[in-house]
């Protein structure tokens, strides 16, 4: 019988000198799904990404990728799956083409097949003009792609993306958002990582929110913002006469405590429901109260965290 | 051609969706695919040649002038003993570049991707080591070309020149073997430069290149005796001289052999279990 699983795991535990780095993952991914691991720095994302990806053995718990142990059965794992760490491992001083074109025959392309495959996928991640030049005159978008280029010389039935746009501006990270879409429309299955709510909501089917080496949530976007909140609301009214009436508008509306700010007129709210903004708002205007300014922030990684684990997202400087 | 950077979403498409997926290739296909690699390298960084060119060059004139006059009073006299053991000696301590190179590699994180390839693992070491086989023959020509000039004369003839080059590539290839179990275990260049000078000074230097180890202390002379250098330094003097022997021909194999078995299975554990 075949598994609708690409990814099965209970308890994986990795263990860095004292310090739990991974701590009893549980995973059910399914086949063609882009999946989320969303955590801050030092959450344990790269480690889980490593040990499924056969580089690191776990120190505790099991592990399958399409019904392969990937411990005893590392060499199939292997045949299935690519990855495309958090750094480049890419050789800066080659070419693009020279990368591409080694990697292709290590897949198992002869020498003019490879040329042909290196040329095919450069030029479709809009490399073919830097396809002479050293990877290390490559600026960090093209870099990128050509990594993730070399994680698709042979189709992979599981991709391993870690922290794809980490560090990308925003049209890099659409193209990047692109190739994910468009491997997924083809059949792949995606696990990605990210520090971003909004790269997660935008990507993935379901997210696991991780921390402390443990997953703290799991579900679908939606079901996830749900027990978040829709965001932050401010509001900025022309007079700070209004602001007490605006408060019980709000309060009432919004069903959740309105805050206001130091600075007059100035109120907000966090919000659990994006739709209920526009009907409190429109009673607003129905009343005669001008509205100079209104804000619907996004909630933060840090907002998600504050809900979900009642901490704060540790500052950690980023380890090598 | 395409304009720069952007991408196309059909070419795209089809780029990443043709799910061909060729045989997987043999370990001599990728051994010598990550030969091509390590050429590759040297086309790009010249620099790196710079060990197994330069150096020899320099530890030839040095020890010739420095010490040729003093220790034996001649220079072309003691060409004829010394430069068989100075290229032994100046061939095996580039062997540790072998190490910084893998080490450098893997810091920054291009072995992870080869670590994930369905394919004959050691064959990432092995392309290398390939490579490195040449640059060791390249210095040892080097020297000896130059050492040729000097007023050096083999009495063994170019087969026995042969024969030399040849005991000093199979030592070398297994001695590497070493410096890749350093390379994977140390986490600095640092570290590991200083833990290879460690092991090869000593090696090198407390050996027969110098000296004849009968003017030696005893204690002394029963390291220098044991001392693999001064094993493959005896068979190499052999062969450029012409008397070599048997025995000394099988102590080389013996600890190329003793290398190999123990280093070479070492790095391969190491590599796949790398934390
Ligand atoms: N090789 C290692 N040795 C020691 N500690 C490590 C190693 N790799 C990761 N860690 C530690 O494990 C924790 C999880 O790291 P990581 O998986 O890289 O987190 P993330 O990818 O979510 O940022 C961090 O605290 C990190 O410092
Ligand atoms: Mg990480």
């Amino acid at each position: 019988m075949t598994n609708e699983y690409a990814i099965e795991a209970k308890g994986l535990v990795k263990v860095f000198g004292d310090q739990r780095a991974v701590d009893g993952v549980d995973l059910s991914i399914p086949k063609g799904m882009v999946y989320g691991f969303l955590g801050p720095n030092g959450a344990g994302k790269t480690t889980t990404i490593r040990m499924l990806a056969t580089l690191l053995q776990p120190d505790g718990g099991e592990a399958h990728i399409f019904d392969h142990d990937i411990v005893s059965e590392a060499g199939k794992v292997r045949e299935r799956i690519s990855l495309t760490g958090q750094y480049a491992s890419i050789d800066e001083d080659l070419t693009g083409v020279e990368n591409l074109v080694i990697l292709s025959k290590l897949a198992g392309y002869s020498r003019k097949e490879a040329k042909e495959r290196a040329k095919e996928l450069l030029v479709a991640f809009g490399l073919g003009e830097a396809a002479k030049k050293q990877v290390k005159n490559y600026s960090g978008g093209m870099r990128r792609r050509i990594d993730i280029a070399a994680s698709l010389i042979s189709t992979p039935d599981l991709l391993f993306l870690d922290e794809p746009t980490t560090g990308l501006d925003p049209r890099s990270r659409n193209q990047v958002w692109e190739i994910v879409r468009t491997l997924v429309k083809a059949g792949t299955t995606v696990l990605l990582t990210t520090q971003y709510l909004e790269e997660a909501d935008q990507l993935a089917d379901r997210i696991a929110v991780i921390n402390h080496g443990k997953i703290i949530a799991e579900g679908t976007s939606r079901e996830l913002k749900a027990s978040v909140g829709a965001g932050t609301l401010h509001v900025q009214l022309e007079n700070s006469d209004h602001q007490e009436k605006a408060m019980a508008i709000l309060q009432e509306k919004l069903q959740t405590p309105i805050h206001s700010l130091p600075e007059g007129g100035s109120l907000s709210a966090q919000v659990g429901n994006a739709s209920l903004v526009a009907k409190a708002l429109g009673d607003l205007t129905n009343e005669n109260i001008p509205v100079s300014d209104f804000s619907l922030g996004k909630p933060s990684l840090d907002e998600v965290f504050l809900t979900l684990t009642g901490e704060k997202t540790e500052e950690k400087e980023e380890k090598k | 051609m395409s304009q720069p950077n952007v991408i196309k979403e059909e070419q795209l498409r089809q780029a990443i969706t043709s799910r061909k997926r060729p045989e997987r290739p043999s370990a001599l296909t990728t051994s010598l695919t990550f030969s091509s690699r390590a050429l590759l390298r040297i086309k790009h960084v010249p620099e790196q040649l710079f060990d197994v060119t330069v150096f020899p060059i320099i530890f030839l004139l040095m020890f010739t002038y420095l010490f040729g006059g003093a220790i034996a009073g001649s220079t072309s006299e003691y060409l004829q003993f010394l430069l068989p053991g100075i290229l032994v000696m100046t061939v095996s301590q580039i062997t540790m570049y072998t190490g910084i190179d893998l080490n450098n590699d893997i810091r920054k994180g291009i072995f992870d991707r080869f670590r994930t390839l369905p394919i004959w693992l050691p064959s990432a070491l092995v392309g290398a080591l390939l490579v490195d086989m040449i640059r060791y023959s390249g210095a040892s020509i080097i020297m000896l070309t130059l050492g040729f000039i000097l007023g050096f004369r083999p009495e063994g003839g170019f087969l026995g020149v042969i024969g030399a080059i040849g005991m000093i590539l199979i030592f070398c290839f297994c001695l590497s073997w070493v410096w890749t179990t350093l390379g994977i275990i140390m986490r600095s260049e640092k570290s590991l430069m200083m833990v290879s000078f460690m092991v090869l000074f000593p090696l090198t230097f407390v050996s027969n290149v110098f000296v004849d180890p009968q003017t030696l202390p005893s204690w002394l002379e029963g390291f220098v005796d044991v001392n693999p250098i001064s094993l493959l330094v005896d068979a190499v003097r052999g062969f450029m001289h012409g008397n070599v022997t048997v025995e000394a021909i099988g102590w080389v194999f013996l600890s190329s052999a003793v290398f190999l078995i123990i280093f070479a299975p070492l790095t391969m554990y190491l590599y796949r279990n790398k934390k």
